[in-house]
């Protein structure tokens, strides 16, 4: 029997529509186009379903969350059914008015994304002129406001160098957090890995550091490391364990246990449109998939890791090893472990400027401003 | 710092003390994280509010569970200084 447990943590796409265009994006490659995406009762009807199964915390994402011109009713709603509210945005449609009436709604909790910890590479990485001045001066509004403030920052090639400026940034800005993300290879990620993979030597200077600024930052920034899978030898357990802490809603209403998981074929995945969200929770055949160990195979199944772990990212496992059940190859006892590394030295490079593939970009108009 | 027992902690922004009834259990909220409360912790944190000085909360809690003041004096000062250094709680 797999134990099922109740989920802590919803993900929300409200819409895949962002006014940035970043190589890393964790957006799938085919977007939900705007006609499909929830109204506002649906997702209201979802936090009131998710708060009632267990959830505490939403994440209000995207795409640009702030695309959507009822996130203010959205953000409320979720308040209401008693959640802890984050909202995950680029930053970019909003001012301080906007964000007074989503604290006004209930907001808990704001988390920024920057792209470099200077202009000009930043506003290149997100495909958007002036974007990280605008970033910057929100920032100032938020904690203005007296809103919490985590900052985000996915780190690749371009950037790896900045990772010490970006946490002075973070600090300069009144942040309580920072996430130091290296990219995950999946979905945008993964079609421009080549112009994205640091070498690892920038790795290993940009983990020492982290490590070098952690002390002074002690009690003033919590750090958050997320560390590079591909130079790794044990895997991350991904997603906290497939459907056990954590779920996502896309823009159209599909459930999925991560964000990533439409990359894996074959996998059914209810919509909320249909079913309740605890019944998608509990006997949805995508979440049933690869839900406790049952599912593995050697050398999951007999690894002293397997509940810590639990096999790591089935989407790398799919993308690496050609095969969802199979070990994450980021792990040293995986058969494509010293595979997955010589791709990531093949893809490394220390072009601090090479070229992208950008996501679409048509929706660019319609982000409201306020 | 000179005075341990005069500070006005208060918990940072975005964290909150909130009763989960799925899983009966007081729990610690911030941003990407969810911590049990346990024990007395709830009473403690639900202390921790920008207005009692932490020799006032001790007293209080002393009070409550009518305990010996310095065991408990150490508990609740052991409980604030880990929620600083996770930057839960400031001052």
């Amino acid at each position: 029997m797999t134990t099922l447990h109740a989920p802590l943590g919803l993900l929300a796409e409200l819409t895949h529509r962002c006014p940035l265009a970043c190589p890393y994006c964790s957006n799938p490659l085919h977007l939900d186009p705007r006609s499909e995406e929830l109204d506002t009762a649906s997702w209201a009807r979802v936090f009131a379903e998710a708060a009632a199964m267990g959830v505490l915390q939403v994440h209000l994402s995207g795409g640009e969350p702030g695309a959507r011109r009822d996130l203010t009713e959205i953000t409320a709603a979720a308040h209401k059914a008693g959640l802890y509210t984050n909202l995950i945005t680029s930053g970019i449609g909003f001012d301080r008015g906007r964000l007074a009436r989503l604290q006004a709604a209930g907001l808990d909790h704001v988390q920024l994304s920057i792209q470099d910890a200077i202009a000009d590479s930043a506003d290149r990485i997100a495909g958007y002129p002036g974007a990280h001045a605008r970033k910057v001066a929100l920032a100032r509004e938020v904690a203005g406001l007296g809103l919490a403030l985590t900052l985000n920052a996915v780190i690749h090639r371009a950037n790896i160098a900045r990772v010490g400026a970006i946490i002075e940034t973070a600090l300069g800005m009144g942040a309580g957090r920072v996430e130091v993300a290296h990219a995950q290879y999946y979905g945008w990620a993964l079609a421009n890995r080549g112009a994205l993979m640091p070498t690892r030597a920038q790795v290993d200077a940009a983990m020492a550091e982290v490590e070098r600024l952690r002390p002074a930052c002690e009690g003033r920034l919590a750090i958050d490391l997320v560390v590079p899978d591909y130079y790794a030898q044990r895997p991350k357990p991904c997603v906290g364990g497939w459907g056990r802490r954590s779920l996502n809603v896309t823009p159209s209403g599909r459930v999925l246990p991560c964000h990533a998981a439409e990359t894996i074929p074959g996998l059914e995945f209810w919509s909320v449109r249909d079913h309740p969200l605890a019944a998608i929770w509990a006997r949805s055949p995508a979440f049933a998939a690869f839900r406790g160990t049952e599912w593995m195979r050697e050398p999951c199944r007999s690894c002293a890791y397997r509940e810590v772990d639990f096999g790591g990212c089935r989407c790398q496992a799919l993308a690496i090893a050609g095969d969802a059940a199979a070990a994450d190859p980021a792990c040293a006892l995986s058969p494509h472990h010293a595979r997955m590394l010589a791709l990531a030295e093949a893809d490394a490079g220390e072009d601090a400027a090479p070229s992208y593939r950008y996501r679409d970009r048509a929706a660019v108009s319609a982000i409201p401003l306020r | 710092m000179t005075d341990p027992g005069g500070g006005r902690p208060r918990l940072a922004p975005g964290v909150r003390l909130h009763f989960d009834e799925t899983r009966k259990a007081w729990v610690l909220l911030s941003p990407e994280r969810v911590i049990e409360a346990e024990g007395p912790a709830p009473e403690v944190i639900r202390r921790i509010d920008g207005s009692r000085t932490i020799d006032a909360i001790i007293d209080e809690l002393a009070t409550l569970y009518t305990a010996d003041r310095v065991e408990i004096a150490a508990d609740v000062r052991a409980l604030i200084a880990e929620l600083q250094s996770k930057r839960l709680v400031l001052e």
